[in-house]
């Protein structure tokens, strides 16, 4: 069992890394939106003095999150539904859960790569200090709840694409638009419509990004938070839930064809 | 563990003799009130080469995917190896083996690497390389998959179905996109297969393939089974009428005849030249037009 998820997970990865394209525009593209955005703004700084670059960074961490696992889980098991990978495997005496194994091996793994590539970029182009031990504990889960509700809700998500080729349109539209109302291209969140926050706080995205921001930014950059707080407590209930609503989902959604059986 | 085995050995052993490979009664699949499958029955013996004939949407595919497991059936009773496919799980999958017939996956994996990965889940395998050689892709053996042409690439599948040494081989459409060379290649490979004891289904839309390789098979139209039989019986075709054709004189003469023993015995008196003689019998394809056009 242990095996065959591995043997999966290193299928998966050899089968991403070919794919040039999806290298390029999918992995890459939220460290571009980060140079771009810091390049442009990054000369400012928030009230407390934090380079608003920086905090592009730690919010962008989010951002690449719901790329690599949201959108590369959803949209990867929307063409597996369609190119036949998962009707072979159904063939096969492998587990459904080795193939969900070894998919969550590949969106953990290009997660841990595209966090790594956005620091860097904060580190060596926008000089942002890395933090301590205890904040790099905090990050460590914040990271793993977001990488799996992230990965579950885009299981949940494929199994309403009915035509891999849409699935990346499809599966940007929550992206892009919590994007904006989460606090991730639009900081701090209180420039929004009180009715927008509160439907905002809903969806996981906004506590991912704030989690970020706690890890990254000084202390007093919490007065930019709603509430005036990092609010950690609520950051991990949040993600919490929607690990478990991810899960359930998942599991009564999953379907092995895109056919109706 | 050894004693495990060897207990395991006996049962599949014992299920061998006692039991027919593919069992099926009254078997019914329906989408949106259309029956897509209307009541087929069905046996097919161990070790035998089946195949099932029939026009697109007759119900073939639909059949085929109930005994593989990867459709639900409305009603009906259906044993495969005996079990039922519906709810069989692992171990059950790894007695059989499935040739996909549109499969897409894995493009940017070389044949080696795919095959070595889906060996990986049966417990015991062929070696990755055996089968590439079996399947006569060897040269290819480090392509990419997406860089192989059509015929190629059904022939991966092929390996794929059957790198777990299946006891059951369901295929689908295998030779599609074959050329002729291959395609004999390919037939080679079957009865090779056959002959190990594999018990093999084959869905075509070629009856020239049907006839070669199939010791038994079946007619679907319009979800049911309209004939069955073997490459020279189905549908009555051993006893069809034969057309016997010669020139008499200068003319062309024909004449259908139960048995043509008597009217050859009367020609060769008469003294007819019988350089030109033909005698015909339906082919299987004039059988199967035959049947699928009744049910129109």
């Amino acid at each position: 069992m242990i095996a065959v998820s591995l043997s999966r997970g290193h299928v998966e990865l050899l089968q991403f890394l070919r794919d040039r394209t999806a290298v390029v525009f999918t992995f890459f593209f939220p460290a571009l939106l980060l140079l771009l955005f810091g390049t442009i703004f990054g000369s400012e700084s928030t009230d407390q003095g934090v380079a608003v670059s920086r905090v592009f960074t730690a919010s962008m961490i989010a951002y690449g999150i719901l790329n690599t696992a949201f959108v590369t889980m959803g949209a990867g098991l929307a063409m597996d539904r369609e190119d036949g990978t998962l009707k072979r495997l159904r063939g096969t005496p492998m587990p459904a859960s080795a193939y969900l194994i070894g998919k969550g091996l590949l969106v953990l793994g290009l997660s841990v790569a595209e966090a790594a590539v956005l620091i860097g970029v904060g580190v060596l182009v926008f000089d942002m200090p890395l933090p301590d031990a205890a904040h790099w504990l905090t990050f460590g889960w914040i990271f793993l709840l977001s990488v799996f509700a992230c990965s579950t809700l885009g299981i949940a998500v494929s199994a309403l694409v009915k035509n891999a080729r849409n699935a990346g349109a499809i599966l940007n539209v929550p992206v892009v638009a919590l994007q904006f109302v989460s606090g991730v291209f639009i900081h701090p969140m209180s420039q929004l419509p009180d009715w927008l926050e509160k439907v905002a706080s809903i969806f996981p995205v906004r506590w991912m990004a704030q989690g970020f921001r706690y890890v990254f930014l000084p202390d007093g950059a919490q007065t930019q938070e709603i509430g005036g707080a990092w609010n950690l407590g609520t950051v991990a209930m949040v993600l919490g839930v929607w690990c478990v609503i991810g899960l359930i989902l998942c599991l009564v959604t999953f379907r092995w064809s895109s056919r109706d059986r | 563990m050894t004693a495990a085995r060897s207990s395991l050995t006996w049962w599949k052993q014992s299920t061998i003799r006692c039991m027919e490979a593919i069992e099926v009664t009254g078997l019914r699949k329906t989408y949106g009130g259309r029956d897509a499958v209307a009541g087929i029955d069905l046996v097919v013996a161990r070790g035998e080469i089946f195949s099932l004939l029939g026009p697109n949407g007759a119900g073939k595919t639909t059949t085929v995917e109930i005994l593989e497991g990867h459709r639900r059936r409305t009603a009906g009773d259906v044993r495969v190896l005996g079990e039922d496919p519906g709810r069989a799980g692992s171990a059950w999958r790894a007695r059989i083996g499935i040739v996909l017939q549109d499969a897409d996956d894995a493009a940017d994996l070389t044949v080696h690497e795919m095959v070595r990965h889906i060996a990986g889940f049966y417990p015991e395998a062929r070696k990755a390389d055996e089968v590439i050689e079996l399947v006569g892709l060897s040269e290819k053996r480090n392509s990419k998959i997406r860089t192989l042409s059509g015929g190629q690439r059904r022939r991966v599948d092929v390996a794929l179905g059957i790198v777990g040494r299946p006891e059951l081989l369901f295929l689908d459409e295998p030779t599609t996109g074959f050329d002729p060379e291959a395609r004999r290649q390919f037939w080679d490979l079957i009865r090779t297969l056959a002959a190990d004891g594999t018990t093999i289904v084959l869905t075509t839309h070629y009856l020239d393939e049907a006839e070669a390789l199939a010791d038994r098979l079946a007619v679907v139209a319009e979800g049911r089974i309209v004939a069955e039989g073997t490459p020279a019986t189905l549908g009555g075709r051993a006893a069809a009428e034969a057309r016997v054709s010669w020139t008499e004189n200068g003319t062309a003469r024909t004449e259908q005849v139960p048995d043509p023993t008597d009217l050859i015995r009367r020609l060769l008196a008469d003294g007819v030249d019988l350089t030109t003689l033909t005698i015909t019998r339906p082919t299987l394809e004039d059988t199967y037009l035959s049947l699928i056009g009744a049910t129109r």
